[in-house]
């Protein structure tokens, strides 16, 4: 066995771009043998994918309606994160925030539109946190770890939702399990919409102001973590829970304020969803967001610096991933559901794996240059 | 006839930047102990790891009786011979001495015949050098001292021919000590070979015919024992004089300023650890805490500093009752009323290792201005205060955005120590401040807690130096299992005389 790296001679970006992108571009080897195993050219597939996501304006929007959506989910998960609770109920609790966004739209529709975008926000924010309450509070208190809970309340959310669709908010002049649509003025204005006004037509996609909202929350994610008490608290008790005892920092009370946040945002991610997409509650809306957001803060580094690159390098994976599945037969949805899987099994499992011998690489070459 | 055993010529190893061997070259010869001495930090766990075959040299040629040899793991050291005892020992817990020591060594799947033998071997060794230790019963149940005595047996029964100790009398009580250094002596007189690595001075002169002195990396010297002293080999360790005996003024001592009454504390498994103290610390005046490890000084440190629920009993910090119903006021609150604490281990409490310095400068005094202003951090106000602490308290290096890891023991002691000493606390409660530190700063850490102590403040020192309680403390008090058994102003109190309380027997 070779020598543990010194780790405070790795330059940082060795660790936080070499490392990722050579995790990545193994997934990526990985992907295209499926593809090539598939009886497809992996070539031509990548050729798609590159030109479904940026290919057009309208694919290039798809793209980065994906991309907020997993910038809220995984900036949910790295808050967590630090305060070393792995939160991977955010689809859950992206689920319950759709509900706080619907409740409160349709309760003040009387007041003026940016009001009301304001209030679903909070809305929103509440409801996720709220679902994320009570695991927070059973890992505090009792010690139920987070992992199963929080798991155990993404099945609960979804009956819930279910349940409420079915027989409570329903929309009852339809048959779907969804609620009536929220009226029209509150809807967020689309990309569309925006590239109206310099007299550009293009044809619908999802993308919305939720976008902007999604930059806003990392900025406010990078400030709380590392700018305030509370974030320098929540570390303390993520990095040295005996250390931050003795310091007089609560275990108890910042592993609730991080679940809070981490909820909150997830519950972020129903804004571009209901007020951006849908208009309305559907089922099942968060279609696995809230599990892909892990994916994307692991890859990301927890950093909203990195969760952005990682957000949009999934958005182009969905995006330019259906493109495919159009055009190559032989390609199925889930073929694209194992590609993800394969990422995330080399940027999050396996990120480990050659980080040793890549950072050793990299010190024992940059002290040659030192010495020479 | 003295004959080389153990030759290292021209060992190198760096880590990143750092350079943690430098051209080692070093000879022990059969059949002595040879003392390998020097800061932390100075490289002798590194250097020893690479003879265990825990590192490998980046370059440089290790021999074993005139063979150059290979060493790839400490199975491969194990072969040639070379035996380890660990800081840390390495046993499990719930196994029996003979299954710990026939770990890894079994050599057959059912136990049987080889057991049976290995027992008998095992026996014999223990007659020939006096270990004395049961091979039945369960290694949780044995002292710390016997623990080490299996880790010697462990070495003897593989065929160890040297033997490196790694500071091997940190937690032993004197006796246990004398015990260990007659195993020591009985093992060379049996012509084994023994390389002691401490930073103790009084081990060298006392057991070792040969030192080898190491700073920063090299070998700065060898010697004959005998033919060197105390000061001569910390002059030698550190590259400056040094002053072993702290200058300590007579100081008036005032009032008490903290009060400890009928205390008892319970530890996470219920047990009772600290059982009726009772404690009184006037200004001006350092108490020492003199007692063997887990006796119940930790748990004592954490009920007093606000960490540990209190089970009945009182405390007064300047006659104000801090215990309300065996409600303590939390750490914080407890600092803003000049309590101070420097805990026992940096590493799992004082620190978070993972920040970066300055903001463990401001550990626990987070939420107070300068350092945070309505909850936002005041980052520049922390790094302007942390290059004049690092300054002050000459921390090295002196960069405040490294993460706290990466600093060396002493280093980081001196960080926690800033910060606990920076707002001149009325009661300061220490935990084994020297604990891993090297003499230098550990002269340097004395130095601050006397001034502190002259500027009036009461000072509990807790620690398992002997050498550190009777050289610091004004009084000392020695705790045996929970109790307070012997109390004594430190002008007449012999090393002798503590070392009989701490173990219970006085």
């Amino acid at each position: 066995m070779s020598a543990a790296v010194d780790k405070s001679k790795v330059p940082w970006w060795v660790s936080n771009l070499i490392v990722p992108l050579v995790n990545l571009t193994l997934a990526l080897f990985v992907s295209a043998l499926f593809i090539f195993i598939a009886g497809e050219n992996p070539v031509q597939a990548v050729k798609l994918i590159i030109y479904g996501s940026f290919g057009y304006l309208e694919g290039f929007a798809y793209t980065l309606y994906y991309t907020t959506n997993f910038i809220f989910t995984g900036l949910a998960f790295a808050v967590a994160f630090h305060c070393r609770l792995f939160n991977i109920g955010g689809e859950g609790q992206a689920y319950i925030g759709g509900l706080g966004v619907f409740l409160v739209a349709i309760n003040v529709s009387f007041l003026p539109v940016p009001i009301i975008w304001l209030l679903s926000i909070a809305g929103a924010f509440v409801f996720g946190a709220a679902w994320a309450f009570i695991p927070a509070y059973l890992q505090a208190k009792r010690g139920s770890h987070v992992v199963i809970t929080t798991i155990m309340f993404n099945f609960i959310a979804s009956s819930l939702m279910v349940y409420l669709l079915v027989d409570v908010i329903r929309d009852m002049e339809q048959m779907g399990p969804h609620t009536v649509a929220l009226p029209k003025e509150m809807w967020l204005p689309s990309f569309k919409d925006f590239v109206a006004l310099f007299g550009i037509k293009i044809r619908y996609s999802p993308l919305n102001l939720s976008f902007l909202l999604a930059i806003a929350a990392s900025f406010f994610v990078w400030f709380l973590v590392w700018k305030t008490k509370w974030g320098y608290e929540m570390r303390a008790v993520g990095h040295n829970t005996q250390a931050a005892i003795y310091a007089g920092i609560s275990p108890y009370k910042n592993i609730i304020i991080a679940m809070l946040i981490s909820g909150g945002l997830a519950g972020l991610l129903s804004i571009n969803e209901i007020l951006g997409v849908h208009h309305k509650i559907v089922s099942g809306f968060p279609a696995g967001y809230g599990f892909t957001g892990i994916a994307v803060a692991l890859m990301g580094r927890n950093h909203p610096i990195g969760i952005f690159p990682a957000a949009f390098l999934f958005g182009i994976l969905y995006q330019g991933g259906s493109e495919v599945t159009f055009d190559m037969p032989n390609i199925t949805r889930y073929m694209f559901v194992a590609v993800q899987g394969v990422i995330i099994l080399f940027s999050g499992a396996l990120e480990n794996l050659f980080r040793p011998q890549i950072e050793s690489f990299f010190v024992s070459r940059l002290k040659r240059e030192v010495d020479a | 006839m003295v004959s080389p055993i153990l030759e290292l010529k021209d060992i190198n190893k760096s880590f990143g930047h750092v350079q943690a061997n430098k051209n080692i070259n070093l000879i022990i010869n059969k059949g002595t102990i040879h003392g390998i001495i020097g800061e932390n930090g100075a490289g002798k766990s590194t250097l020893m790891s690479i003879v265990y075959g825990l590192y490998q040299a980046d370059s440089g040629i290790i021999s074993v009786n005139g063979k150059e040899i290979k060493l790839k793991s400490p199975r491969d050291s194990i072969e040639n011979g070379i035996g380890m005892v660990h800081q840390h020992f390495m046993l499990v817990e719930n196994f029996t001495v003979l299954e710990n020591i026939v770990l890894g060594f079994e050599g057959e799947i059912i136990f049987g015949k080889n057991l049976e033998k290995a027992k008998t071997d095992l026996k014999n060794l223990c007659d020939t050098y006096n270990l004395n230790v049961d091979l039945d019963s369960i290694i949780a149940d044995l002292s710390v001292g016997f623990r080490q005595r299996v880790e010697i047996l462990k070495s003897l029964y593989r065929g160890a021919e040297v033997f490196i100790l790694d500071e091997p009398t940190g937690v032993l009580t004197p006796q246990e000590v004398d015990e260990l250094f007659k195993i020591l002596r009985s093992l060379k007189e049996e012509g084994k070979t023994i390389v002691l690595i401490t930073h103790k001075l009084n081990e060298i002169m006392d057991l070792t015919s040969e030192v080898s002195v190491m700073r920063q990396g090299e070998v700065v010297g060898h010697t004959a024992t005998e033919s060197t002293n105390r000061e001569k080999l910390a002059e030698m360790m550190v590259g400056r004089s040094v002053l072993l005996r702290i200058n300590k003024s007579k100081v008036e001592t005032g009032d008490v300023v903290f009060k400890v009454e009928n205390l008892t504390v319970k530890d996470d498994l219920d047990v009772t650890r600290v059982k009726n103290v009772n404690l009184e610390i006037h200004a001006g005046e350092i108490l020492g805490l003199a007692g063997v490890t887990g006796n119940g000084q930790t748990e004592l440190l954490e009920a007093l500093s606000g960490i540990r629920q209190v089970e009945s009993g009182e405390i007064y910090l300047n006659g104000e009752k801090i215990s309300d119903n065996s409600e303590l006021l939390n750490p914080r609150e407890l600092k803003e009323k000049g309590l101070a604490h420097v805990p026992e281990d940096r590493q799992r409490m004082g620190l978070v290792t993972d920040f970066k310095a300055y903001e463990n400068l401001i550990f626990g005094y987070h939420d107070q201005e300068p350092y945070s202003k309505s909850s936002i951090m005041k980052d520049n106000k922390i790094i302007d205060y942390s290059k004049k602490v690092m300054e002050e308290y000459d921390v090295r290096p002196r960069s405040p955005h490294l993460i706290t890891s990466n600093f060396s023991g002493g280093n980081q002691q001196k960080l926690i120590l800033s910060r606990e000493l920076n707002e001149s606390p009325k009661v300061l409660l220490v935990g084994q401040p020297t604990r891993g530190v090297d003499i230098g700063a550990i002269e340097f850490i004395h130095q601050r807690l006397i001034d502190m102590r002259d500027r009036g403040a009461a000072i509990l020192l807790v620690s398992v130096e002997l050498e550190e309680v009777l050289s610091l403390s004004d009084r000392i008090v020695v705790m045996f299992d929970g109790n307070i058994v012997g109390e004594r102003v430190n002008k007449d109190v012999t090393d002798r005389e503590l070392g009989l309380l701490m173990a219970g027997v006085a």
